[in-house]
């Protein structure tokens, strides 16, 4: 988008103020690398040398067994089947948890909006300080609730608790963005007798692009590293991955493997950390596109 | 449902939007329903699984609930009994010093750093996956990445004493005076890479054309920055506040992982605290008590906050 | 064709029978547990194996962390919604807490088959039972009140390994002037708690261990006894390590491990600890019991509670279940796994190590002489709002908040009072 942006034509040359930029970029970068270094180096040390040693030196032997007992052999429960078991646990019920908290914060943000009644900032107001319910003090009343429609330890009734709460994000997302389109846009098709599904399947959806990215980033982190409502409310075989991992790092009386743990916390980053990689870019070009003239 | 469809299937053209006879009343009926609707489900969401539960709270915390909800009316005991508990205090204070903290300095790292990003950088695309990486990982096991870079006997302070530089002293996480603040160490490494992509995409929606007739009229870059570009991005200040705010409130697996709450229990904060009642402690009366304090606190600072937000970009 | 549909028809029907029939006698026995490490992990795969040859199908709900804190926590949404697992991992008063709920299942009938009245003691079998009916099923005990040692660096401080609490206090000295970390610990509460209660059985002995921490006896908690425990406990303090807050308690045990460190007062699952890093016990290390506590022990049994179920075949299960856990066969593989002795009196120990041979002596003889207490920092004395409120009382003192141990000892007497 900006290309020239802050600079005069010929400021984009090395010059000292570039190169203070370049370092403070860098230096930067080693803060949020850090851990990251920490938990690979811890990952590929034998558990003796961890136990010997310097956390922070780089490993002397470099071992690929950590890496392998977390995939496939390390115990989390009565199975010692390693980590590979959860990932579909876990996308079981996160895609449907994503997709429909998107597509009901799509058509909130759009009612929000365009056909706002009375009494719709008051409910979108509501809805934000539902963002702040701490999810501790929802979980036995949820517990109750789930146990009386029959959904108790289903996946079903997981979805259902993530869509809920994710729905104050998801509406918000929406909602900021589609305050940005004209209001003459939507006027003008009602004008030519477009309904309330024609404009948004017309006008608005086709815009919608960015922000839908946006929101299912978020949503898709938020409930795949989700641990709380994973571990009270999944079916008992079907824990998420993040119970499992768990499961395997928080032993109270047992050796506690670090180099196995780092690993194995790796491994189940691995969709989380795919996403903001790969769809970073598309992730802030859709921020950006929301945020256009808000 | 049904109605939804002979709505798609409605001829459009020329219809005049307010139309008279039989199908048009009804078709307007159905217009002028169809947006509440289609929110309904969240309004009923809302005020079951939020309000509701939020009663169910206020109810519990006048009982003597222990163990599991026991409906018994012992008037505010619990209030009381909180207010009289020095640990309660404690994790307010933290609260309040996280929070501040926490909210500060991830809007200053995150903006700088998008400020930084915006002068057409080489790798940004690599620099920024770096930067927004933390909100990827589950702070169960960073946390304890963390510990070890944070304990003065295993990470920086050692890494810095073995280089030669003996004086060092970085040992804030086994002080409990300053607990509090490797919190917010690792808090702002979690989040602020998501700030900084909000702000990012902030400056990349301003219009180049006002920044260029600026700096033609001879105005400096950080005058520019001050005057026009900062408060164009208002609303992207706006949320940024809305999250982090609610990540500061709610901050729970971050402290567990970190501090433990401790030493003691001086990083304790009202999440903690009130998962340790509630649950742990089998004292459900209490932590619904506490619960309450921290909603009341969350109204007190985000209403007005949302309230005027919503005012002022709503339109009419 | 018809006669393949026929044949069709014949086999499902037959296969319907056979369902029928097995659905009858076998269940899906749910078991949550926060057993989830290699060991422990072993050791509930051995119980699923007992249970699966008697023909019931485990079903295994494994929730780790902070010693069941988690698993608490599920277990309480899980029996608000009505949907409790058949067996649940609870140990200590909580069992009783449970019980008033009235969602506990009676299994006096197993109970009385097996025997457990014989082979429990008393203090153990009291802990099991909800207004006098069995509701759990113990599985282990584990001692707390223990001091790991690495001989090594005594020997080149020059001393003994302390067997007072003014012995400690010498030994300590030497140690730091010989260059060593006195006492390895992890400064978490319950870790600050497990010091804590072995100074008050070391210096009160078990009866006032007994008066004070467990029965909670007002006078006993102010008295001059407790302030001298408080008083030890500072003295501790002075020998640990700055860097100790919130480190975890296998990273203090390899501080003994590996020699930086002479001392650490933990249960006895720091043996798995010493084991996995190929250490034997008696020459690479000695596990007593912590200054002045040989004449008593500290337990911390782990418990099977079992839930009310609707049906009866889940039942029968439940009742497989805890006759399983009760067995020789079992209570042997599993405390070989689990670094801790079996619950049930008269086992043959020759399989087992040093350390464990001498607390399953300690465990019979203290029975015998009353010296047999219930841990208090791991939730075996007292209700856990109490313990909780007391451990909030030692920790806070313990990490230095310019506390004196007169103020330490009313305010401990004070959490006492929290119900």
């Amino acid at each position: 988008m900006a290309e020239e942006r802050m600079l005069m034509p010929g400021e984009s040359r090395l010059s000292i103020g570039r190169i203070l930029v370049y370092g403070a970029l860098a230096l930067v970068c080693l803060y949020y690398l850090m851990p990251l270094y920490v938990m690979i180096t811890t990952s590929l040390k034998s558990l003796d040398e961890i136990r010997a040693g310097n956390l922070l030196a780089l490993p002397q032997a470099v071992t690929f067994e950590p890496w392998a007992k977390a995939w496939q052999s390390a115990c989390t429960g009565v199975q010692c089947g390693g980590m590979k078991g959860f990932f579909w646990n876990s996308v079981s019920f996160v895609v449907p948890a994503v997709l429909i908290s998107t597509t009901i914060g799509a058509f909130n943000g759009y009612v929000l909006t365009m056909w706002r009644f009375r009494g719709s900032d008051t409910l979108f107001l509501l809805l934000m300080l539902g963002c702040f319910i701490p999810f501790q003090v929802v979980l036995l009343p949820m517990a109750r609730t789930l146990g009386l429609l029959g959904l108790a330890s289903s996946t079903a009734g997981l979805v259902l608790v993530h869509v809920v709460y994710g729905l104050c994000f998801t509406t918000l997302f929406f909602r900021n963005y589609y305050v940005s389109i004209p209001e003459e846009l939507a006027k003008a098709a009602r004008i030519d007798g477009a309904g309330f599904v024609r404009i948004f399947l017309r006008i608005i959806l086709p815009l919608s692009g960015p922000i839908i990215v946006v929101s299912i980033i978020w949503q898709f982190t938020q409930i795949w590293n989700d641990f709380l409502f994973g571990v009270v409310f999944s079916a008992g075989e079907k824990q998420p991955i993040t119970v499992a991992l768990n499961n395997l790092v928080n032993t109270s009386t047992g050796v506690k493997e670090y180099n196995v743990n780092m690993a194995a916390a790796i491994i189940a980053a691995l969709p989380t950390l795919f996403v903001y990689v790969v769809a970073g870019k598309y992730f802030v070009r859709g921020l950006t596109a929301g945020s256009v003239k808000g | 449902m049904a109605g939804t469809i002979q709505l798609n299937e409605t001829p459009g053209g020329l219809r005049p939007p307010v139309a008279k006879g039989g199908t048009g009343r009804l078709y307007d009926l159905m217009e002028a329903w169809l947006p509440k609707i289609v929110i309904a489900p969240t309004f009923v969401a809302c005020v079951v699984f939020i309000y509701g539960y939020i009663l169910w709270t206020a109810v519990l915390s006048l009982t003597p609930s222990r163990l599991l909800p026991l409906y018994e009316f012992v008037g505010i005991e619990q209030y009381q009994a909180l207010f009289g508990n020095d640990r309660w205090w404690l994790a307010l204070k933290n609260l309040l010093v996280f929070g501040i903290l926490f909210v500060v300095v991830c809007l200053i790292v995150g903006l700088l750093l998008a400020v930084l990003l915006d002068q057409r950088i080489r790798a940004e695309g690599f620099i920024r996956s770096i930067y927004l990486y933390p909100m990827a990982l589950s702070f169960i096991v960073t946390g304890t990445a963390w510990k070890w870079i944070l304990n003065p006997g295993l990470g920086l302070e050692k890494l810095v004493h073995d280089l030669g530089w003996q004086s060092f002293s970085f040992d804030w996480l086994v002080n409990p005076e300053r607990s509090i603040y490797t919190v917010v160490i690792a808090g702002v490494w979690q989040s602020s890479g998501f700030v900084m992509a909000l702000f990012l995409a902030g400056l990349r929606g301003i219009d180049d054309s006002i920044i260029k007739a600026a700096r033609v009229d001879g105005a400096s870059l950080p005058r520019i920055y001050w005057r026009i570009i900062l408060p164009s991005l208002r609303p992207v200040f706006f949320s940024c506040f809305m999250i982090l705010a609610h990540i500061a409130i709610k901050s729970f697996d971050l402290v567990i992982a970190l501090t433990g709450g401790g030493p003691g229990f001086s990083s304790d904060v009202p999440a903690t605290f009130m998962y340790t009642y509630a649950f742990t402690r089998n004292q459900i009366g209490l932590g619904a008590a506490s619960a309450m304090m921290m909603l009341m606190i969350v109204v007190a600072v985000v209403v007005p906050m949302v309230w005027s937000e919503t005012r002022r970009t709503s339109r009419g | 064709m018809k006669t393949g549909y026929m044949r069709v028809r014949t086999v499902v029907a037959a296969l319907g029978l056979v369902f029928a029939a097995s659905a009858a006698q076998a269940a899906e026995v749910e078991v949550l547990h926060w057993w989830t490490s290699g060991g422990e992990a072993k050791s509930v795969a051995e119980l699923k194996k007992m249970l699966e040859a008697k023909g019931h199908t485990w079903k295994d709900f494994a929730v780790a962390g902070g010693a069941g804190e988690n698993a608490m926590t599920v277990l309480k949404s899980r029996v608000v919604s009505g949907n409790p697992p058949v067996a649940a991992q609870i140990k200590g008063p909580s069992i009783q807490e449970w019980g008033a709920e009235g969602v506990l299942a009676n299994i006096d009938a197993t109970a009385k088959a097996e025997g457990w009245d014989k082979l429990l003691p008393p203090v153990v079998s009291n802990i099991m039972k909800y207004k006098g009916n069995y509701v759990a099923a113990p599985v282990n005990v584990h001692r707390v009140n223990w001091m790991w040692a690495n001989p090594e660096v005594f020997k080149k401080a020059g001393v003994s390994v302390p067997k007072t609490w003014d012995e400690f206090a010498k030994a300590a000295e030497a140690i730091q002037k010989a260059g060593f970390i006195p006492v390895a610990h992890g400064g978490q509460p319950w870790q600050d708690f497990t010091v804590f209660e072995s100074i008050v059985l070391g210096i009160g002995g078990p009866g006032f261990y007994k008066k004070s921490l467990v029965d909670l006896d007002q006078a006993s908690l102010n008295s001059a006894t407790m302030v001298k425990a408080f008083d030890t406990l500072a003295v501790v303090k002075k020998y640990i390590d700055k860097d100790s807050p919130n480190r975890d308690w296998n990273l203090a045990t390899a501080m003994v491990i590996n020699g930086k460190a002479a001392m650490q007062f933990m249960g006895d699952w720091a043996k798995g600890e010493f084991t996995a890093a190929g250490k034997v016990p008696g020459k690479d290390f000695i596990c007593a019991p912590a200054p002045g506590t040989d004449k008593g022990y500290t337990f911390n049994v782990d418990s099977f509670v079992m839930f009310k179920q609707s049906k009866a075949d889940v039942a029968k299960g439940q009742a497989d279940l805890a006759a399983a856990i009760m067995s020789p066969a079992f209570q042997e593989v599993f405390n070989l796994n689990k670094g801790s002795i079996p619950v049930r009196l008269g086992m043959k120990m020759d399989k087992f190590d040093d350390c464990a041979k001498k607390s399953s002596d300690d465990f019979v003889a203290t029975n015998k002489s009353g010296g047999l207490v219930p841990s208090i920092a791991h939730g075996m004395a007292v209700p856990s709002a109490t313990a909780g409120a007391m451990q909030d009382v030692v920790t806070e003192f313990f990490n230095g908040t310019g506390m004196s141990s007169k103020q330490a000892a009313e305010k401990l007497a004070a959490a006492a009072k929290t119900k």
